[in-house]
C-alpha cells in the first residue's frame, strides 16, 4: 500500500517525529459497510447498527443521560501484559526480601534466609526488564532516573526497585560466596549492608504497585486506593511464602503462620469488595474481568486458608501436601489478582457511566 | 509573560473541523477517524495521541426554538474539544521522567525528547486526553502550539477558527470575557448556557475553558473530574500500614516459632 502513495508517506516520515505513523489508507471495509448499512435500511426500514438513521429507527443522541454515545471518557491503560508479570515478581520477591532479612536477625533456619535471599535476587532480575520492556522507548529507560518525584508513584517506585535491587543483589552475592568460599569480613559487611537494604526498600517496594494504581483517574483503582497497597502487599507476602514452603522450607511453622495470616487477610478484602454494591466496583464483580477477580481471589483467600487451617490439625503426612498445595494455590493466586486488577482497570476506564456521574440504568 | 488560555465557546461552533484540521497540519500529527462511527457528523470520537483538537457533535432530540431549529430537525451543539491544560496537571504530576512541564505561558506540554512511554501519564489524566501513541511509543496531546506562543503566535487552531468559537489570549481577560458572554447569552433567553472550566474541582481551573449549551456530560465533559494526586495520601496511608504488617507479622512469627529453629 505504502508503495502507491510514495510521495505524501515520504514527504510525512520527514517532517517530524510525532508523525512517524505509518499513514492509513481509507480502507473499502469502511465504504463497503455504508454500502450495506444503506441496503438494510431499504429492506427493512430498520438499521441495528449504532448511529444510523432511517426513518423510524432509533438514532444515537448525546445526553445527561447517554452521555456523549457512550464513548468512554477516560483512556484505558497503555500498559502491556509485562506490567501485572512486573507487579507480581516484585511484590514477590520484596516479600522475600523482608522475610529474608527478618528471619536472618532472628536467627532462623539457614536455608530459609538463603531461599528467601535467591526469590528477592531472581525478583531484581526479572523486574527490569519487564518494566523496560513495557515502556514505549525502552532506550531510554534511563530518564526515570533523571528526576525524583514524590508526588508520582511511578517515581517512587522506580527508586525503590532501584534501592531493592542493590540490596538484594548484594545479600545474594554475599549468600554465593559464603557457600561457597566461607565467610569473611568483607562478605560479612556486603551481607549485611545488603540485607538492610533489601529490608528497607522492600517493605515500599513490595506494595507501591497498589499506591501506582491507586492514584489514577481509573474508577474501580482510585474507589480502592485505601485497600490496594495493603492488598498488593499481602498478596506479594503470599507468594513469597509460598515459593519458599515449595523450595523445601515447608515445615517452616514462621512461613505457615505468615501465609495463614495473608490468607486470612484477603478473604477479608474479598469480603469487603463483594458486600459493596458501588456501580464503580462492577468490573471488579461482573463480567470477564470480575470472574477472573474472584477466581483470584478464592486462589489467595479462602482456599490456601483453608488449607493451611487443615495443616494445621492434620498428621505430618498429610501437613506437607496440604502445605504444598496452599502454596501453589497462593502464588497462582497473587499472579492473577495483578492480572485481574489490570484487566478490571482497562473495563473500568470504558464505562463511561462513572466519571461522567450517571446511574446505569440496569 | 502572559499566562494565556483558550476559550471555546460552543454557541458559535459551526462544526467545520478547521481546528481539527490547522491542529494536524501545524503539528504533522497523523490523520484518524477515517472511518464512520455513526456518531453524527463525529467520525475522531475523541482527543487523542493523533488528535490534539476533537470538534464534538452533541445531536439531539428535537428542542424547538432553540438556534433557529426546525420543530422537526435535531438540536445540534459543536464543542471544540482540546486538553484542558489543567492548573493541576494529572498527567505533569504522573510523569516520571520530567518529561511533562508547565511552560512558562501556563499550559502542560510533554518533552517528546524526554518522554520514555511509560504510559502513567494515560490513566493519570481525569479527561481522557493524553495518550500513548502504540507505533511511535511515546505519549502525545496538545502542545498549546508552544512554538508558536514562543514565537508571539496563536495556536493554530484558534487562529484558523472561522467564528472566532476558539478564543486566545490573557487568562483573566477570557475568564472576563467568558462571563460577560454567559450574561449576553442569558439575556437573550439561552437559560443553558454554561461555563465550565473545573474550577470548583481539584484540577483547580484549566486553561483550557468552555461555554457549552446544557449539561456537560454531553459532551463527555466530566461534572466532577479529579486529580489522581488527591489519592494519594490515603494510598501511601496504606502501603505504610501493608508494610508494617508485613514487618509486623515477619518478627512476630519468626520469634514465636523459636526464633525459627525446628
Ligand atoms: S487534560 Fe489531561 S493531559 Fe491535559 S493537562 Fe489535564 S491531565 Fe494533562
Ligand atoms: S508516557 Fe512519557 S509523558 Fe507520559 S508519564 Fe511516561 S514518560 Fe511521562
Amino acid at each position: 500500500m505504502a508503495g502507491e502513495a510514495p510521495a505524501p508517506h515520504t514527504r510525512r516520515k520527514r517532517m517530524s517525529d510525532s508523525a512517524r505513523v505509518p499513514p492509513r489508507v481509507p480502507n473499502v471495509s469502511s465504504e463497503r459497510r455504508l454500502v450495506e448499512i444503506r441496503r438494510e435500511a431499504e429492506n427493512t426500514g430498520k438499521v441495528a447498527a449504532k448511529g444510523v438513521r432511517p426513518s423510524g429507527a432509533p438514532f444515537p443522541i448525546a445526553s445527561p443521560e447517554t452521555g456523549y454515545y457512550g464513548i468512554p471518557l477516560l483512556k484505558e491503560p497503555a500498559w502491556t501484559w509485562q506490567i501485572p508479570l512486573y507487579f507480581f515478581v516484585g511484590g514477590a520477591s520484596a516479600a522475600a526480601g523482608v522475610v529474608g532479612a527478618i528471619g536472618s536477625y532472628t536467627g532462623a533456619d539457614r536455608k530459609l534466609v538463603r531461599d528467601a535471599r535467591w526469590i528477592a535476587a531472581s525478583g531484581c532480575v526479572l523486574s527490569p526488564p519487564l518494566l523496560i520492556a513495557d515502556l514505549g522507548r525502552p532506550t531510554r529507560f534511563l530518564n526515570m532516573l533523571r528526576v525524583f518525584k514524590p508526588q508520582s508513584a511511578m517515581s517512587m517506585g522506580v527508586w525503590t526497585l532501584v534501592g531493592f535491587s542493590g540490596g538484594a543483589a548484594a545479600a545474594a552475592f554475599a549468600q554465593f560466596m559464603t557457600d561457597r568460599y566461607g565467610t569473611s569480613f568483607p562478605v560479612r559487611v556486603i551481607e549485611q549492608a545488603g540485607q538492610a537494604a533489601s529490608l528497607l526498600f522492600g517493605l515500599p517496594f513490595s506494595n507501591y504497585t497498589g499506591v501506582l494504581i491507586g492514584a489514577t483517574a481509573v474508577p474501580a483503582w482510585n474507589e480502592n486506593a485505601a485497600d490496594l497497597p495493603i492488598l498488593f502487599g499481602m498478596s506479594g507476602l503470599s507468594a513469597a511464602v509460598g515459593l519458599l514452603e515449595l523450595m523445601g522450607n515447608h515445615k517452616s511453622r514462621a512461613l505457615g503462620a505468615l501465609g495463614l495470616g495473608a490468607a486470612l487477610f484477603e478473604c477479608w478484602e474479598g469480603l469487603k469488595i463483594e458486600v459493596q454494591q458501588k456501580p464503580v466496583l462492577k468490573p471488579l464483580k461482573h463480567g470477564a474481568s470480575g470472574t477472573l477477580t474472584r477466581a483470584a481471589g478464592l486462589l489467595s483467600g479462602p482456599l490456601p486458608a483453608a488449607l493451611r487451617l487443615m495443616s494445621l490439625f492434620s498428621g505430618s503426612g498429610n501437613k506437607s501436601s496440604l502445605r504444598k498445595a496452599a502454596a501453589v494455590s497462593s502464588v497462582a493466586g497473587s499472579l492473577l489478582t495483578r492480572m485481574a486488577w489490570i484487566y478490571a482497570g482497562h473495563v473500568s476506564a470504558r464505562d463511561w457511566r462513572i466519571p461522567l456521574g450517571i446511574k446505569s440504568q440496569e | 509573560m502572559a499566562i494565556t488560555a483558550f476559550l471555546t465557546d460552543s454557541t458559535l461552533c459551526i462544526g467545520c473541523k478547521a481546528c481539527e484540521v490547522a491542529c494536524k497540519e501545524w503539528n504533522h500529527v497523523a490523520e484518524d477517524g477515517l472511518e464512520w462511527s455513526g456518531f453524527s457528523y463525529d467520525n475522531t470520537g475523541s482527543v487523542g495521541s493523533q488528535t490534539w483538537r476533537h470538534v464534538k457533535f452533541v445531536e439531539q432530540s428535537p428542542e424547538p426554538g432553540f438556534g433557529g431549529n426546525a420543530p422537526e430537525m435535531n438540536s445540534w451543539s459543536f464543542s471544540s474539544d482540546v486538553c484542558k491544560h489543567c492548573e493541576n496537571a494529572g498527567c505533569l504530576e504522573a510523569c516520571p521522567t520530567g518529561a511533562i512541564v508547565r511552560t512558562e505561558f501556563g499550559g502542560v506540554f510533554v518533552q517528546p525528547d524526554i518522554c520514555n512511554g511509560c504510559g502513567y501519564c494515560v490513566v493519570s489524566c481525569p479527561f481522557g486526553v493524553v495518550e500513548r501513541n502504540e507505533d511511535d511509543g511515546r505519549a502525545f496531546k496538545c502542545t498549546f502550539c508552544y512554538d508558536r506562543q514562543k514565537v508571539g503566535l496563536k495556536p493554530a487552531c484558534a487562529k484558523a477558527c472561522p467564528t472566532e468559537s476558539i478564543k486566545f489570549g490573557e487568562i483573566e481577560e477570557l475568564r472576563h470575557h467568558a462571563k460577560e458572554r454567559v450574561a449576553q447569552l442569558e439575556s437573550r433567553g439561552m437559560k443553558d448556557v454554561q461555563f465550565y472550566n473545573a474550577g470548583d474541582t481539584s484540577v483547580g481551573g484549566t486553561h483550557a475553558m468552555f461555554i457549552l449549551r446544557g449539561d456537560p456530560r454531553q459532551y463527555n465533559l466530566p461534572p466532577k473530574p479529579e486529580v489522581p494526586t488527591v489519592y494519594l495520601r490515603k494510598a501511601w496511608r496504606s502501603s505504610a500500614v501493608g508494610a508494617l504488617m508485613l514487618l509486623g507479622g515477619a518478627v512476630v512469627a519468626f520469634l514465636a516459632d523459636g526464633n525459627g529453629r525446628r
